[in-house]
C-alpha cells in the first residue's frame, strides 16, 4: 500500500508549518534519505527527508502552502510495483497520531529542540482583553509575535545604550537556539551579541562582573533548567551584593530566556523558576503573558539598574497578539493588571497560567459567573493592592500556576489575601497549579501533570459555592 | 608537608636561573610599610575577634602579605581586584582606609559596607576593589567579567582575580579560563598557594599541584613564583600586566606562600605541625626578607622602628574607631536591596 508522508514537528512545540518547496516531482524516485522537501517553521527553514523508498506518488499539499498542521498529508510514496492506481488505497484522515519524525533533526542535542510531535496547544482565549493602562487609546498596534517582541525590545534597547549587550549559548551565529535574537548580530556585531561556550555557571558570573563594573548585560539561558548550574552567581552574587557593599556596587542585569514547561521534554527540561526566584530579595522576576507585555516589560528589565528574572515560556513564543506601535514603549514592573473584568470571582495567574485562566473565565461566563482575571506580570514586587482590591470587590479568589503548589506563588498570594482581606473573603482560597511530580513524558501524563482549564472553573465554582 | 619552594619565576615548573630584580631603597621601604600594615592589622584583628568585638568568619593573611603588596606595585590607576574572603590585606593594599576594614569587622556603620557585609564582603568602587567574596571560587568568573569590561570598553585595563589553592579546584574557574583564553580577556588569576585550602593539603586535593600549569588545557601561560619574596611577586606582576596589557589574553601566576594563622580564627590547624610553620616564619617570612635587605644596605635599626611606629599608630586608631564607632541605624535593615 502507498506510504504516506505527514507534516513533521521539528520542535517541541511545533503546531504548524509553511510548505516552502517541494525538491522531488511526482513520478520521481526517491531513495531514503532523499531531501524531499523544506520546511518553514516560526525558527528556522528545515529540510524533510525521505524515511523510505519508492516513486513519489503524489504531491497532497502543494508548496508554497502556509499553517499546515502537524501530521496532515502531504504526499504519497508508491512502492515498487504501484502505480498511481493504488494512490486509491490510502485512507483518509484520520492518521495515526505520531508524525513520522523526518531524520532532518539540525543537531543531535538535546539541549533545544528535538523533533518531537507536539502535544500541547492552548489555544487563543476568546476572551476579551481589557485595553492596558499602559497603552495611550488610539495607539495604532502591529501584530507579532512573542519573539518578535521580545527581540525587538532588544534591538530597541541596545540601539540606545552602547553599554547593553546580549551574552548566551547559541545567541549570535545560530541567531537563538529559538530564534528569538535573530538578527541582532547583523546590527549589532560580534562585539554586543556575544555567542559563549556550553558554560552556564562561568558566564552567568562573567555577566555579573561585568555589570559589577558598569555594564548592562543581557545573560540568555538556553532555558531556565540550566541556569541552575549558575544559580549561585544569580543569587549570591548578583542579588545580595548591592546589600553586602552598603548600597556601593549594584548590578544591572537581565537573566532571560524560556521557563516552565514545553511540551514532551521530561522532568529536566520543564520546571517554572517563578517561585524559586521570587524569594530573593535583590531580585525582580518577571513573567508575562501578552506580546505586548513581553515587550514592554523586557525593555524595562534593561533599563532596571537591578538584577532582574525574565522567565518566558517556549510554548508562547510562536503565539502573536498586539503590540502598540509606539517608539518607546514601556511597561512597569510590579503591576499587574486586570486583564478581563468581573464581579463574582478574582482569578489570579501569570504566564502560561493565563491562558487557562482566561479560557476558564469564558467557560464560567456560560455558567454565569463572572470572573475577574489578574495578570500578575512580575512575581516580585508582587502587585498585592490590585489583587486586594479585587478580592474586596468579588470576595472569591482562585490562584493558577504551572509550578508546584508548596511554597509556589500561588500560595504567596493566598496568604498576602489572608493578611489583607480575610474579611472580605467569602471562600477559603484555592489554589490550582501544577501537580506534585516531576513532569512526566508520556503524553497523557504530561497532560495530568499541568493544570486544566476544568480544573481551574472547577476551583472558581467551589469558592462560588455553585 | 614540604614548606614552599624558595624559588624565583620559572616558567610552568622549569627553573630561570638567578635572582628576581632589586628593588630601588624606595620600592623596599614602600613594600615594608605595606606588609608591615596588613600583618599589624591582622594581628589587631585577631585581638578584636578574641574578645568578641568581631564575629562570624575572620580569615587573616599573615604570612602572605608579599603576594598583594608585590602585585599591587605592578599595577595601575584602574586595575581592578577582586579575591575571595582572605580580603582584609588585598583591601589595605588597595589603599582601602583601615579604619573603613576594621569598621565592618566589627560590624560599625563607619564600615566600607556600612556594617552589612562584613570581613568577607567588603568593596570599594573608588579603589576599584571588587570584594571580598564568601562563594570559594565564585569571585573567578565575575574578576572574569570585569575584564570582559575593560575588554569590551576598549580601554587597556587588567583584573586581577585572586584565588586560593582550595578554589582552583572549582569548576567555575575552568569555565571562565576557557571563556578569557578564547576571547583574550585582560586578566591576571593569581592562584595564592598557601598549601592548604583549610585543613586539606594541596597534595590531598589537587591532581595537578604545579598550579602554574592549570591552565596548560586552555593555552593560558603560567608562572610558579616566589611569593614570599616582594621583588620576585612584582617582576612576575610586571610580566603579566605587560602580556594582558598587550592584548594577548590572561595570565596565570601561582604564588607559593603560607599561610601562618588557622583557615580561620575557629582553626585550631592539627593538620600540621608547629615546626613546620615555624621553618617557615624563620628561613622566609616576606618582611624579614626586606628588613634584612634594608639592614645589610645601611638602614638604620631607627628608621626601621619609625616605619613600625607610623604603623602601629594607624592600626591602633583603626581599632579605636571600630570600637566605639556607632553599629548601623536599624532602618539600615531595609536599605541596599534595590537602587
Amino acid at each position: 500500500m502507498p506510504i504516506q508522508v505527514l507534516m513533521p514537528a521539528l520542535s517541541p512545540t511545533m503546531e504548524k508549518g509553511n510548505l516552502a518547496k517541494w525538491l522531488k516531482k511526482e513520478g520521481e524516485t526517491i531513495k531514503s534519505g532523499d531531501v524531499i522537501a523544506e520546511i518553514e517553521t516560526d525558527k528556522a527553514t528545515m529540510e524533510v527527508e525521505a524515511t523510505d523508498e519508492g516513486t513519489l506518488g503524489k504531491i497532497l499539499i502543494p508548496e508554497g502552502t502556509a499553517d499546515v498542521a502537524v501530521n496532515t498529508p502531504i504526499a504519497t510514496i508508491l512502492a515498487d510495483g504501484e502505480s498511481a492506481a493504488d494512490l486509491a488505497k490510502v485512507p483518509a484522515a484520520p492518521q495515526p497520531k505520531a508524525a513520522e519524525a523526518p531524520a532532518a533533526e539540525a543537531r543531535g542535542d538535546a539541549k533545544a529542540e528535538a523533533p518531537q510531535p507536539a502535544a500541547k496547544a492552548p489555544a487563543a482565549p476568546v476572551s476579551e482583553a481589557l485595553p492596558d493602562p499602559e497603552i495611550p487609546a488610539g495607539t495604532e498596534m502591529v501584530t507579532q509575535t512573542i519573539r518578535e517582541a521580545l527581540r525587538d525590545a532588544m534591538a530597541e534597547e541596545m540601539r540606545r545604550d552602547g553599554d547593553v549587550f546580549i551574552m548566551g549559548e547559541e545567541v549570535a551565529e545560530y541567531q537563538g537556539a529559538y530564534k528569538v535574537t535573530q538578527g541582532l548580530l547583523q546590527e549589532f556585531g560580534a562585539r554586543r551579541v556575544i555567542d559563549t561556550p556550553i558554560t552556564e555557571h562561568g558566564f552567568a558570573g562573567v555577566g555579573v562582573g561585568a555589570a559589577m563594573a558598569g555594564l548592562k548585560p543581557i545573560v540568555e539561558f538556553m532555558t531556565w533548567n540550566f541556569a541552575m548550574q549558575a544559580i549561585d552567581q544569580i543569587i549570591n552574587s548578583a542579588a545580595k551584593t548591592l546589600y553586602m557593599s552598603g548600597g556601593q556596587m549594584g548590578c544591572s542585569i537581565v537573566f532571560r530566556g524560556p521557563n516552565g514547561a514545553a511540551a514532551r521534554v521530561a522532568a529536566q527540561h520543564s520546571q517554572d523558576y517563578a517561585a524559586w526566584y521570587s524569594q530573593i530579595p535583590g531580585l525582580k522576576v518577571i513573567a508575562p503573558y501578552s506580546a505586548a507585555d513581553y515587550k514592554g516589560l523586557l525593555k524595562a528589565a534593561i533599563r532596571d539598574p537591578n538584577p532582574v528574572i525574565f522567565l518566558e515560556n517556549e510554548v508562547l513564543y510562536g503565539h502573536t497578539g498586539e503590540v502598540p506601535k509606539l517608539p518607546d514603549f514601556i511597561v512597569p514592573i510590579g503591576k499587574a493588571r486586570i486583564a478581563r473584568a468581573g464581579k463574582d470571582v478574582t482569578i489570579v495567574s501569570w504566564a502560561m497560567g493565563m491562558s487557562y485562566a482566561l479560557k476558564a473565565a469564558d467557560e464560567l461566563a456560560k455558567e454565569g459567573i463572572d470572573a475577574e482575571v489578574i495578570d500578575l506580570r512580575t512575581i516580585r514586587p508582587m502587585d498585592t493592592e490590585t489583587i486586594i482590591n479585587s478580592v474586596k470587590k468579588t470576595g472569591r479568589a482562585v490562584t493558577v500556576e504551572e509550578g508546584w503548589q508548596q511554597s509556589g506563588v500561588g500560595s504567596e498570594v493566598a496568604a498576602r489575601i489572608m493578611e489583607h482581606a480575610f474579611d472580605y473573603l467569602d471562600a477559603p482560597v484555592t489554589r490550582v497549579s501544577g501537580k506534585d511530580v516531576p513532569m512526566p513524558y508520556a503524553a497523557n501524563l504530561e497532560k495530568l501533570a499541568l493544570p486544566s482549564v476544568a480544573e481551574v472553573v472547577a476551583a472558581a465554582k467551589a469558592v462560588s459555592y455553585r | 608537608m614540604a614548606a614552599p619552594k624558595k624559588t624565583v619565576a620559572k616558567e610552568s615548573g622549569q627553573e630561570k636561573a638567578g635572582s628576581p630584580p632589586e628593588f630601588s631603597k624606595e620600592q623596599e621601604f614602600k613594600a615594608l610599610r605595606d606588609m608591615l600594615l596588613i600583618r599589624r592589622f591582622e594581628e589587631k584583628a585577631g585581638q578584636l575577634y578574641g574578645m568578641g568585638a568581631i564575629g562570624g568568619f575572620c580569615h587573616l593573611y599573615i604570612g602572605q602579605e608579599a603576594v598583594v603588596v608585590g602585585m599591587q606595585m605592578a599595577l595601575k590607576q584602574g586595575d581592578e581586584v577582586i579575591t575571595g574572603y582572605r580580603d582584609h590585606g588585598h583591601m589595605l593594599a588597595c589603599d582601602m582606609e583601615a579604619k573603613g576594614v576594621m569598621a565592618e569587622l566589627t560590624g560599625r556603620r563607619g564600615g566600607y559596607s556600612r556594617g552589612k557585609g562584613g570581613s568577607m564582603h567588603m568593596f570599594s568602587k573608588e579603589k576599584h576593589f571588587y570584594g571580598g567574596h564568601g562563594i570559594v571560587g565564585a569571585q573567578v568568573s565575575l574578576g572574569t567579567g570585569l575584564a570582559f569590561a575593560n575588554h569590551y570598553r576598549g580601554n587597556d585595563n587588567v583584573s586581577v582575580t585572586y584565588f586560593g589553592d582550595g578554589a582552583a579546584n572549582q569548576g567555575q574557574v575552568y569555565e571562565s579560563f576557557n571563556m578569557a583564553e578564547l576571547w583574550k580577556l585582560p586578566v591576571i588569576y593569581v592562584i595564592e598557594n598557601n598549601r592548604y585550602a583549610m585543613g586539606t593539603s594541596v597534595s590531598r586535593a589537587s591532581a595537578q599541584q604545579d598550579f602554574s600549569k592549570r591552565g596548560a588545557s586552555f593555552n593560558i601561560p603560567g608562572r610558579q613564583v616566589d611569593g614570599m619574596d616582594v621583588r620576585a611577586v612584582k617582576a612576575a606582576a610586571d610580566e603579566a600586566t605587560a602580556w594582558c596589557r598587550g592584548g594577548n589574553g590572561p595570565m596565570i601566576l601561582e604564588m607559593q606562600t603560607y599561610r601562618y594563622r588557622g583557615h580561620s580564627m575557629s582553626d585550631p590547624a592539627k593538620y600540621r605541625t608547629r615546626e613546620e610553620v615555624e621553618k617557615v616564619r624563620h628561613d622566609q617570612d616576606p618582611i624579614e626578607q626586606v628588613r634584612n635587605r634594608l639592614l645589610a644596605s645601611g638602614v638604620s635599626e631607627q628608621d626601621l622602628k619609625a616605619i613600625d611606629a607610623e604603623v602601629r599608630e594607624i592600626v591602633n586608631e583603626a581599632a579605636d574607631f571600630a570600637q566605639h564607632d556607632p553599629e548601623p541605624d536599624p532602618s539600615e535593615l531595609y536599605t541596599d536591596i534595590y537602587r
